[in-house]
């Protein structure tokens, strides 16, 4: 259960930096804070205590030893998408640079209402 | 950067590029696959863009070239998915064979055996290329936008 | 019409086919705009084809990936609510690739606008026709991200702003959904959606499905811009290119927000309605984007604010959960689409006339000038606040039917008030472009190029013909197959397995 509250705090720490921080950097951070958080999440879901490697290195293993390779797999697909979604926010928060001269969200406000 | 950078990169590089093929290439027997050892393709090149500058990568691979092969990559992947189709299920291992000795393991193959995942290989290849090329053309595209500050960026308006 | 085994095997053209276009359009559009230009056409037009082809379907249509049998393998499900949308989606699709031809000539490298977009509409294509709920995340991000950089195309301070902005809170509302399917998978042991459906009445468990839904409703509400989550969108509609406000307000949201919403509460969790909670919000959403929307100064502002408004009566539709409200919700869904993707190109078209001048005070009297601009966007903007016979009016009448059958009268009332205000700023909108005196600057101003217009055209024509789905006809076999599904809740898992063949 331990492992399960301190992921929680993890998320709850990523979503802070997001929700309180004012850089832009910091805000990425934030993000790939509560991206890892619900990928850690996943693994524990599929752990199973003294469990083995999903592989098989010989055939007469069985898969009743060993964790669930599912939540794994799911979370490969989700690196996947976290690093896209990364490198396109960075991207853009370069360019947002370039065109206004600082990271502070205080004072990149060209659009109201 | 320094000597000492310099002359251990000249030496690793082709190692890892290397390592990331074997991955690559043995992606169905074990650890590892297409996504992984794409990675290690491209962090071969990005070693020799950190060690060396940006020039001396891009003389080895383009941009261009990066583009070229990311999307030969990905229709590669959906061309092996699109022959799945013809016997009737997209994504279709049809290069599979039954084996008549063991039926169970049919849809796994032999293990250990170089050729005999079908169709999973080829994936893994297709998949190297879309990632590699990708995640190098990613970083490119970032220095180029570290450093050029005020050149025109992509969909400017005219 | 295909036979049932023929109609199986083109399911996975849905989402291979843009694909292949996009990474085509990548290969061979940096030689000449001429093909990127083609391939992004032709794509949506295979797909409209493939779509209308669904159309009267009778049966539930499953086909496995790979041949691996659910719950193990991936699949695809086509019935009533996945045609709908396949249909609407393509549809609105096609016309914005035809005003693209023209609109993005303003615009460098189209081959790049074109790649994301095809790669947008095979997200759009993914969620909407998967059964399966880590599949459905997937295309999610697809669509979204690829709605990221759209959003920040033009690279100007705006726009990379309205961009950062949206990715961040559409990357969090991501991972809320994700946390709802591990928490799902790890009940269930399953990702197949009818399997978790079926697993769920076997052995219910109020709490998991309790807190579930609020991580649902977190998260799809932030991407179909309900309103205590909607501040993103009217910093992100406006700024995208026309052509993609058109996307994104028109189907993005429906199909990734409110779609999957509804799939996963009716289907797949069984909470019919959510409650009062989606009643609740959709009434707030209502009330506050047409308030909002009659202060707005800047034009493709106002219609952003007016998509919040009308969200809120899809949402609030669907949240009464009867038959009547889901038929509703889904009718008001496909007007809604039509006129605002047509209204969002109407405006891009004033955009491009005026050189992207898009503040109210400074337009004026362009219907001399633009007359298929303005007749087109009357119809669209008549058809949104619900005047008769254009279709808008007769699914906000059914929504307010629908209210007032099951015995909600106020939100019945707050209904018809809303629907007042919004005649009133779509009034104002077309005062204060298109009726009036010109001004001097637009004196040399010249109607849109002929491919803008007839894409103007067409949604103008099909926002009219839209009423006479009301027809018991055509009803029956468009509507009905979908308000079935729907109704049918967690009688989606028998009707699934029973068709896989």
């Amino acid at each position: 259960m331990t492992e399960y509250i301190l992921c929680l705090i993890l998320f709850c720490v990523g979503l802070y930096a997001i929700m309180i921080k004012r850089n832009l950097i910091k805000i990425i951070i934030g993000l790939c804070i509560m991206e890892y958080s619900v990928n850690l999440f996943f693994t524990l879901i599929g752990y199973k205590h003294g469990g083995i490697v999903p592989i098989f290195s010989s055939l007469d293993e069985t898969p009743a030893r060993m964790v669930d390779p599912i939540p794994q797999a799911l979370i490969l697909t989700a690196i996947v998408i976290g690093l896209a979604v990364t490198c396109l926010i960075v991207a853009i928060a370069l360019k947002i640079y370039e065109k206004y001269k600082t990271y502070d969200i205080r004072e990149i406000t060209r659009l109201k209402g | 950067m320094t000597l000492i950078v310099k002359t251990i990169t000249r030496y690793t590089v082709g190692l890892i590029l290397l390592f990331g093929i074997y991955i690559v290439l043995h992606g169905h027997l074990t650890p590892g696959g297409g996504f992984a050892g794409g990675v290690i393709v491209a962090l071969s090149f990005v070693h020799l863009m950190l060690a060396f500058g940006r020039e001396t990568a891009i003389k080895k691979m383009s941009e261009k070239a990066a583009g070229i092969l990311e999307g030969l990559g990905a229709i590669m992947f959906l061309l092996i998915a699109f022959m799945g189709l013809t016997t009737g299920y997209f994504f279709y291992n049809f290069f599979r064979r039954v084996d008549t000795t063991e039926t169970l393991v049919e849809y796994i193959g032999r293990p250990f055996a170089l050729f005999s995942a079908g169709i999973i290989p080829l994936c893994n290849i297709a998949i190297c290329l879309k990632v590699g090329a990708g995640l190098f053309a990613i970083f490119v595209a970032l220095t180029f936008l570290k450093m050029n500050g005020d050149a025109a960026g992509d969909g400017e308006k005219k | 019409m295909f036979c049932a085994k023929e109609s199986c095997s083109i399911l996975p053209l849905f989402v291979a086919v843009p694909l292949a276009g996009a990474f085509l359009s990548s290969l061979l559009g940096k030689t000449s705009s001429k093909i990127s230009d083609f391939l992004g056409s032709l794509v949506p037009a295979i797909l409209v084809l493939l779509s209308f082809s669904f159309i009267g379907l009778k049966e539930v249509l499953v086909y496995k990936m790979g041949g691996w049998i659910p719950p193990f393998g991936i699949v695809f499900v086509v019935d009533g609510l996945t045609v709908l949308m396949l249909v609407t989606v393509n549809v609105v699709a096609l016309m914005s690739t035809i005003f693209s031809i023209s609109y993005m000539e303003k615009y460098t490298d189209k081959w790049k606008y074109y790649t994301l977009f095809l790669l947008m509409l095979t997200g759009m294509n993914g969620a909407v026709i998967t059964g399966d709920m880590f599949n459905l995340f997937v295309w999610l991000e697809i669509g979204a991200i690829s709605s990221y950089a759209l959003v920040a195309f033009g690279t100007e301070g705006e726009e990379l702003e309205a961009s950062f902005k949206y990715a961040v809170m559409s990357s969090v509302a991501s991972l809320f959904i994700l946390v709802g399917i591990g928490l799902l998978y790890s009940y269930t042991s399953t990702l197949n959606m009818a399997d978790i459906s079926r697993t769920l009445v076997a052995k219910p468990n109020a709490n998991l499905i309790n807190f579930v839904f609020i991580l649902f409703l977190l998260g799809f509400g932030l991407k179909s811009a309900i309103v205590p989550f909607h501040s993103w969108l009217p910093d992100a509609h406006p700024s995208a290119p026309a052509p993609i406000s058109a996307m994104l307000s028109g189907v993005l949201i429906k199909s990734l927000g409110i779609y999957a919403l509804v799939r996963i509460f009716y289907n797949v969790l069984g909470v019919a309605g959510g409650g009062r909670v989606l009643l609740v919000l959709g009434l707030i959403s209502m009330v506050l984007g047409a308030l909002l929307a009659i202060y707005q100064k800047d034009l493709k502002r106002l219609l952003a604010y007016s998509t919040i408004s009308q969200v809120g009566y899809i949402v609030f539709a669907f949240g009464l959960g009867t038959p009547l409200g889901i038929f509703a919700g889904l009718f008001h869904l496909i007007n809604h689409a039509v006129a605002k993707a047509l209204m969002f190109l109407n405006a891009g078209s004033v955009v491009y006339a005026t050189d992207n001048v898009r503040d109210l005070d400074q337009l004026g009297g362009l219907r001399e000038k633009m007359p298929v601009t303005a007749n087109t966007s009357l119809i669209g903007s008549m058809s949104i606040a619900g005047v008769p016979p254009l279709g808008g009016f007769w699914s906000k009448l059914v929504i307010i039917f629908a209210a007032v059958e099951s015995k909600h009268w106020a939100g019945a009332f707050v209904a018809i008030l809303v629907s007042i205000v919004t005649l009133a700023y779509y009034l104002k909108l077309q005062k204060l472009v298109f009726f009036g005196k010109l001004p001097v600057r637009w004196e040399n101003i010249k109607e849109s190029p002929v491919l803008m217009c007839v894409s103007m055209i067409v949604l103008s024509c099909i926002c009219i013909a839209l009423g006479l789905l009301l027809l018991p006809q055509l009803r029956s076999v468009f509507l009905d197959p979908a308000v079935e599904v729907l109704k049918n809740g967690v009688g989606y898992s028998k009707a699934v397995f029973e068709n896989i063949k």
